[in-house]
């Protein structure tokens, strides 16, 4: 076996593993590590893909950031088992049928003629020089530079709106502001007064 | 090299690469714990200097041997797993902290050549691998199953989260004007320039053009791995010592050397992106190793400047330090960065 294919496999069952272990795991925390396992592996085995810059940026934002808020959520959760199994057999004809549906979906898409080595071909080997980074930036700020300027429009609708939905104002609160803080100065709160010595006659 | 090497290459056989990938990261890790041994001794004696004390001086001559004393002390210590604890990620959060220090190492240049894996992305790998740190942090506060631990984890998450965003913007510009994002390549695109064929190399080196860049990269280093003044992740006035209140010897050490080793990769890729790495200063003294030791070793003293100079930060005065001073800045700088690039006052063609 090619040392290439037997890090594909090792990289493979630990993700699939893991993939697993994330519905199964009883607890929430372990469950959201077990997906950060997951995307690791699955950066790895786009590494062997030769797409650098994917692999490195699903490591960057999703295990570096979108997970790690995730957890910040999932932690401060009241984890009770009993309450979350509540519902499990009134949601399981939903959740079977749509588990059905996306594999039908999957064994139709993968399992047709389109995705055989005859519809598609391995890509011609890259010269040396070849960067995967530079090549993607070249393409995304040239060719597809409207989809994806509309794209981050849509993400920074998004934001806005998650920030609208949830800002509350209340009245009478008693905020900090660290900025008038910082920019406080000596005078503002200090008053030296020069008086004459008290004497007792 | 190659060829003194080869008796023994054919010994392993096809096992060769990997030995010989396990020697050098041994070569680079061994040297890193050791400085990393010596960088608390250092600590030490720098903010005693400062506070006109002595500092350690009783293990050895100058307590040269105070390290290693604390070494074998915290390694006879006992593990002590707190009862209500998350057994399996109480032992994995140290790991978890050590790890990515460790990792971040392999891109990193030495000098021209010198370096274990010198990949195209190596800018983004550092990225990732930074990113991955905090991991550490949450995952022991969490399992600790106690009250300060997880409040300095969820401090710890949110700051390092904050600081990174800056930090990258700072990285952006770095990788704007050197068009690469390979460690050695931005290294060299610091080499010339009119100053650097003048013989003035250090004023072709980014931190003059960057110059709020590199501030803010230094204080997010700073910030990012939680030192003072931003160490309130683990500020003993208030979450006595944040994520490592349950943890006793190694898997304390473990914290320790992590945030250590993190200190030092702050400091070499602030002297590697900014201050032009092994490049010498002067066109007559040759560009060489020790000037990245010299450059990395002066950063660390403002590590340790800044711990024994400023009182701990509040709380939301980093939040806000990171979010509103620092990221307008480098957006800004970033933005005149472009715009100098593309006009005819262009210093980077």
């Amino acid at each position: 076996m090619e040392f290439k294919t037997f890090v594909f496999y090792f990289l493979a069952v630990i993700m699939v593993l893991a993939a697993l272990r994330v519905i199964t795991a009883r607890n929430p925390v372990h469950a959201a590590l077990f997906l950060v396992l997951t995307f690791f592996n699955a950066g790895g085995i786009w590494l062997l893909l030769q797409a650098e810059f994917l692999a490195i940026t699903l490591v960057m934002v999703y295990v570096g950031a979108v997970m790690v808020l995730f957890l910040f959520v999932v932690m401060m959760l009241d984890i009770n088992l009993d309450r979350l199994r509540e519902g499990f057999w009134s949601y399981l004809p939903v959740g079977a049928l749509v588990g059905i549906l996306m594999l039908v979906e999957m064994v139709m898409v993968l399992g047709g003629s389109y995705f055989g080595l005859e519809a598609m071909p391995a890509p011609p080997a890259a010269a040396d020089t070849y960067s995967n980074t530079r090549e993607l930036g070249r393409v995304l700020y040239t060719d597809y530079v409207y989809p994806f300027e509309l794209a981050s429009l849509v993400l920074l609708v998004a934001m806005v709106a998650a920030v609208a939905l949830t800002l509350r104002k209340r009245k009478g609160l008693k905020y900090i502001q660290p900025s008038e803080q910082v920019a406080v100065k000596r005078e503002g709160r200090v008053e030296l007064v020069k008086m004459q010595a008290e004497k007792e006659d | 090299m190659e060829a003194m090497l080869q008796p023994v290459a054919d010994l392993f056989g096809a096992a060769w690469p990997a030995v010989w990938t396990l020697v050098k990261i041994v070569a680079i890790i061994a040297p890193l714990m050791i400085c990393v041994a010596y960088l608390t001794l250092a600590e030490r004696k720098v903010i005693g200097f400062m506070q006109v004390r002595i500092g350690p001086n009783r293990v050895g001559p100058w307590g040269l041997l105070q390290p290693i004393a604390d070494g074998v002390k915290l390694l006879f210590k006992e593990i002590i797993v707190p009862s209500g604890a998350n057994k399996g990620l109480f032992i994995l959060g140290p790991i978890l902290a050590i790890a990515p220090s460790l990792a971040a190492w392999a891109v990193v240049p030495f000098d021209d050549g010198l370096v274990l894996a010198d990949v195209n992305a190596g800018l983004l790998f550092l990225l990732a691998i930074t990113s991955m740190e905090v991991y550490g942090v949450i995952v022991a506060g969490w399992a600790s199953n106690s009250k300060y631990p997880f409040l300095g984890s969820m401090r710890a998450a949110a700051q390092m989260v904050s600081y990174e965003v800056s930090m990258g913007f700072a990285l952006i510009c770095v990788l704007l004007i050197s068009s690469s994002l390979n460690l050695t390549d931005i290294v060299m695109s610091q080499n010339d320039g009119r100053f650097a064929d003048m013989g003035l190399g250090v004023l072709s080196w980014n931190w003059i053009p960057l110059f709020p860049m590199f501030v803010v990269y230094v204080i997010s280093g700073i910030a990012e791995t939680n030192r003072a003044p931003f160490d309130v992740v683990e500020g003993e006035a208030e979450v006595v010592a944040g994520h490592m209140v349950e943890y006793s010897g190694m898997t304390f050490a473990l914290f320790f050397l992590a945030e250590y080793a993190n200190m030092i990769l702050v400091s070499i890729l602030t002297s590697i992106l900014f201050l032009g790495g092994w490049l010498s200063p002067v066109g007559f003294l040759p560009d060489g190793f020790h000037w990245l030791a010299l450059k990395t070793a002066f950063i660390l003293l403002l590590f340790l400047w800044a711990r024994a100079t400023f009182p701990r930060f509040r709380y939301d005065h980093i939040m806000r330090l990171g979010w509103k001073v620092f990221i307008p800045v480098t957006l800004v700088w970033l933005f005149v960065v472009t715009v100098w690039m593309m006009s005819p006052l262009s210093i980077w063609s």
